[in-house]
């Protein structure tokens, strides 16, 4: 992993609202085919990072995709509502013609194409999107972040709103993916132990840039509390270094 | 038999239409936009043109308003919006003629001629080619703003195509349907196919089938009992609104 050349690089990255600064002298490097966790307490920016990663919001500073990066994102769990009456399949269909690509997608993060439950295998392509669950819905997401072949994946809280079986399918996909060539993640987590085992490099955030490196070694008691110890006491006046 | 066949490309395109506006959750921006048609009816007939382009560009512009507000401030302005347009109601029912008051309010089928006819079928099919080719866009936009945009689909040029649209067809309605209840004819059917589909394939088509259903069942019997067409039509996609919450229910 070391030799390889980066896919992304992000320097003196700052981002304000409203004179309001959201995040303030963010730099990292992302290397190809790496996973990179994001963490960081409510409000520290991370939803913000990725949207401007994204390209959505304004900003200072230079964020750098190399020139072949495609991006595939997927939100964090959207609020579908119970009653839209879209189904899986068109909603796929949004981003992919060929019905064969789709089931195919739609295999690879894990529904069979057979099982006992209909929302465990093919079927799952006529449910409403409302009618899934957590698990099932990310699952979806993540086909739909899948179809048109990218190279780097944005997960947003992958598991927010998941219950733990579903969790665990989650991961277990993201694990997976994880061993596809030339397939970059970059995630958001607020789960320790998750981020140790998946990530190859942690970046810590509140506001501003605390840590960044391999989980083990960067993250300790002293960039927990530069993070969540100061989260706490939000209305007291910052840690200005 | 023309004017059913009027009524039905309208009542089609409005629930077409409106099955975003249920599912973008701005069902009411319809029915307040409709209020705006007043004064724009006024002023036409004041100057002897047609009502149904003095009511379009009076939707236009507040329609821009509209667009213009939501993009650029942080919270959608509804009070701002519900303000606005009750001043323009208010506006509209002082400076509209007496004699012409009840017809722009509620309606009048028989005032509906055959140049007024054919401008709501060619904008009727106006509205289901646009609404079309922009649908893929608009519902990404309603499961996820940010996955939208993440595609590169400018959303808010989309939104103001939308809310063109929804303007156009508020304009075709005025004549027949009156400002007050046009706004209806964007909710209703939309809503009540909601209670049936399965899919946003059936949603899409009992929408436009229960608008045109609606507005031509209405229309004749606003004819046959000599009653105002407005709440006729609106009466009747109401009974299939409740027939089809009814049969949701069970």
């Amino acid at each position: 992993m070391e030799g390889k050349p980066n896919i992304l690089s992000v320097a003196n990255l700052k981002v304000e609202f409203n004179n309001h600064v959201i995040l303030n002298n963010i730099s990292f490097d992302v290397k190809r085919d790496s996973t990179l966790a994001i963490i960081g307490p409510n409000g520290a920016g991370k939803s913000v990072l990725f949207r401007t990663l994204l390209g959505l919001i304004p900003f200072k500073g230079v964020v750098t995709w190399s020139s072949d990066a495609k991006i595939g994102y997927v939100p964090q769990k959207l609020s579908v509502a119970k009653d839209l009456p879209l189904t899986v399949n068109e909603f796929l269909h949004f981003k992919e013609k060929k019905q064969a690509k789709i089931n195919e997608t739609i295999e690879s993060v894990g529904f069979l194409k057979e099982a006992g439950h209909s929302h465990n295998d093919k079927r799952v392509l006529g449910t409403r999107l409302g009618d899934l669950s957590g698990g099932e819905l990310q699952r979806v997401l993540i086909a739909y972040a899948l179809l048109d072949n990218p190279n780097v994946l944005l997960f947003d809280e992958p598991t927010a709103g998941v219950d733990v079986t579903g969790e665990e399918t989650v991961y277990s996909l993201i694990h997976k993916l994880q061993a596809d060539e030339d397939l970059t993640i970059i995630l958001i987590s607020h789960e320790l132990e998750v981020v140790n085992q998946y990530a190859d490099i942690v970046l810590c955030l509140n506001k501003e840039n605390i840590c960044f490196g391999p989980p083990n070694e960067v993250i300790d008691k002293e960039s927990l509390t530069k993070m969540y110890g100061e989260g706490v006491h939000l209305y007291k006046h910052h840690d200005h270094e | 038999m023309f004017l059913l066949l009027v009524g039905a490309f309208f009542g089609a395109a409005s629930g077409y239409l409106g099955s975003f506006m249920v599912l973008k959750r701005m069902s009411l921006v319809g029915d307040a936009l409709s209020h705006v048609a007043l004064p724009g009816i006024a002023i036409a007939i004041t100057f002897g043109v047609n009502p149904m382009l003095g009511a379009l560009v009076a939707l236009f512009i507040a329609t821009f308003g509209i667009w213009y507000l939501s993009e650029h401030s942080e919270v959608y302005p509804e009070a701002l919006v519900g303000v606005f347009f009750t001043a323009s109601l208010s506006i509209g029912l002082l400076i509209t003629p007496e004699a012409e008051l009840l017809e722009a309010l509620f309606g009048n089928i028989d005032k509906v001629g055959l140049i007024d006819g054919l401008m709501v079928i060619i904008g009727a099919l106006l509205i289901f080619v646009v609404t079309k080719l922009i649908s893929r866009e608009l519902l990404l936009g309603v499961v996820s703003e940010d996955l939208a945009k993440s595609q590169k689909i400018n959303v808010r040029k989309i939104n103001l195509i939308y809310l063109f649209l929804v303007a156009l067809v508020v304009a075709l309605g005025v004549k027949f349907l009156g400002t007050l209840l046009t706004g209806a004819m964007v909710i209703i059917p939309a809503v009540t196919a909601k209670n049936f589909a399965k899919s946003i394939k059936s949603y899409y088509f009992i929408a436009s089938f229960v608008g045109a259903i609606s507005a031509a069942l209405g229309i004749l019997v606003a004819k046959l009992f000599g009653i105002s067409s407005g709440p006729a039509v609106v009466l009747t996609a109401v009974i299939l609104f409740v027939i089809s919450f009814i049969s949701r229910k069970k």
